[in-house]
């Protein structure tokens, strides 16, 4: 792959973010039992504009939000690469929660694996659902599979990379070649 | 630990910087949430062996280190050499090279030589982690008590801490000096003329011999214990004496205009150093210090412990 490819635009990105909520809406009603925890550090970012957006359809509802990071549960620390711890915040009970993980790349489904444990350190929660806004489906190297997908991407090449850009004027998200 | 160039031991807080401690410190914030988690422990260390050989007596660092590593999922061997064949004349290389033949990655130790820790790490091959080293450091208490500071006032730069008693043998007192100093704090040290070692001025702090004049100055006041068993000869006439112009009371508590926070890095002599009712009362972190004791250790543990291969 030599050019760059767009996956998601401003726009469409908006419009996977209102399907999200509208799609936990529906699955989790008042949120009185649910939480969303978005994951370091990529994660965050999606999960805190998708609670703003859950907030606006729903103003009722009683979402709760966290952020997890999972770097002291890694399957791959002492292997070379030097990981940075970044802050964990759950400041409720994830006991016999529903909770729904935020990440915005699914690949090989390491981190996720890493997330959960991390989370299970919290407490016990009834259900764990993953939302993510790319699935690189066929690059997957544990059996992980997401709830809620944005866009999926079947590209079995390793020399590629999703980026995903987040500022305050343009939230896109690109498949580049490693090079790039 | 990443920016600079990484660091293999921790040998003493003057092999580090600011930005260490700071790595070291927020760290260690994200294994202080895991600890006050219902689940304790993280997988990070699961395929690495520590060491703690102790050639000196240890309750508190010794337990704290072993909770540290074994909540990282680290496999652990304790060696104390009361029981050990140091008893029977093994140098301390030929000691540490027979445990180390049995594939161990990291070793913490305690030991009553001052560079004992530097010297090991010249000469084999683990990575080394110093629990105190004679008179010389004890980085891991001075992190923890820097740890604790910040965490009672939000930030330790412009902090006043006096740290008060026994100077001349104590590796707290310098390994804190140097910590607090990188982190912006201004040290004071207060005792008896004898046990403040004669240059301690040139390190940048001020020197104190009037416990009330040094309470009125500081917003910290980290009272050490007379270490008796390293004194070779009467440093002052008597503890009676000793308590009486240096021992923190409540009395002497009462007297400022403002609350103060007190420390000890234990273990506390009641009634010599500091009363029962000063180290019980509200000013008193000492037993925060002592759990955020684990967290530290665990944050020391888990960055260098990525950084073996």
């Amino acid at each position: 792959m030599s050019q760059p490819k767009l996956l998601i635009s401003t726009l469409k990105l908006n419009l996977i973010i209102k399907r999200f909520a509208l799609q936990l809406i529906e699955v989790h009603g008042d949120f009185s039992n649910s939480a969303i925890i978005g994951l370091q550090p990529r994660g965050i970012k999606l999960a805190k504009k998708l609670a703003d957006v859950i907030s606006e359809i729903q103003p009722t509802s009683m979402l709760k939000y966290g952020e997890l990071d999972h770097t002291f549960f890694r399957d791959d620390i002492g292997r070379g690469e030097i990981f940075m711890p970044k802050k964990s915040s759950i400041n409720f009970s994830t006991e016999n929660l529903n909770i729904i993980l935020i990440d915005d790349v699914l690949y090989t489904g390491r981190s996720v694996r890493a997330s959960i444990d991390a989370l299970m350190s919290f407490g016990r929660p009834k259900q764990v659902e993953l939302m993510v806004l790319v699935d690189r489906r066929f690059q997957r190297e544990l059996p992980i599979s997401p709830n809620y997908v944005g866009v999926v991407v079947d590209s079995r090449s390793t020399g590629e990379h999703v980026k995903v850009e987040w500022s305050d004027e343009v939230q896109q998200v690109w498949l580049l070649s490693n090079k790039e | 630990m990443t920016a600079q160039p990484p660091i293999k031991h921790l040998l003493g807080i003057k092999g580090l910087n600011a930005s260490h401690i700071q790595t070291i410190f927020e760290t260690a914030d994200n294994f202080k949430t895991l600890l006050n988690g219902p689940v304790k422990k993280t997988p990070a260390l699961r395929d690495i062996t520590i060491a703690n050989l102790f050639f000196e007596n240890s309750t508190r660092t010794r337990v704290s280190f072993e909770l540290a590593e074994k909540r990282l999922g680290a496999d652990v061997i304790n060696f104390s050499s009361s029981s050990s064949s140091v008893k029977k004349g093994e140098t301390l290389i030929d000691t540490v090279n027979n445990i180390l033949s049995m594939k161990v990655d990291m070793v913490v130790m305690r030991h009553p030589a001052p560079g004992a820790c530097m010297f090991l790490a010249k000469h084999i091959d683990a990575q080394i982690v110093n629990a105190g080293d004679g008179t010389h450091e004890h980085p891991t208490q001075a992190l923890l008590d820097a740890f604790s500071i910040r965490e009672q006032f939000g930030d330790v730069t412009g902090k006043k801490v006096v740290i008060v008693g026994d100077i001349l043998h104590s590796r707290v007192a310098l390994s804190n000096i140097y910590c607090l100093q990188l982190l912006g704090a201004e040290v004071m040290v207060c005792g008896p003329a004898t046990l403040i070692p004669k240059h301690i001025a040139n390190l940048g702090v001020k020197v104190s011999h009037n416990l009330d004049e040094a309470l009125k100055w500081c917003d910290v006041a980290n009272m050490l214990r007379i270490q008796l068993e390293r004194q070779d000869q009467r440093y002052f006439p008597s503890l009676k004496e000793y308590s009486n112009l240096y021992g923190l009371t409540m009395e002497k508590l009462n007297q400022l205009n403002k609350e103060i926070c007190v420390m000890h890095p234990g273990p506390i002599n009641r009634g010599v150093e500091i009363s029962s009712d000063v180290a019980d009362s509200d000013q008193s972190i000492i037993l925060q210090q002592v759990e955020n004791g684990v967290a530290i250790r665990m944050a020391v543990l888990f960055l260098l412990g990525q950084q073996r291969l």
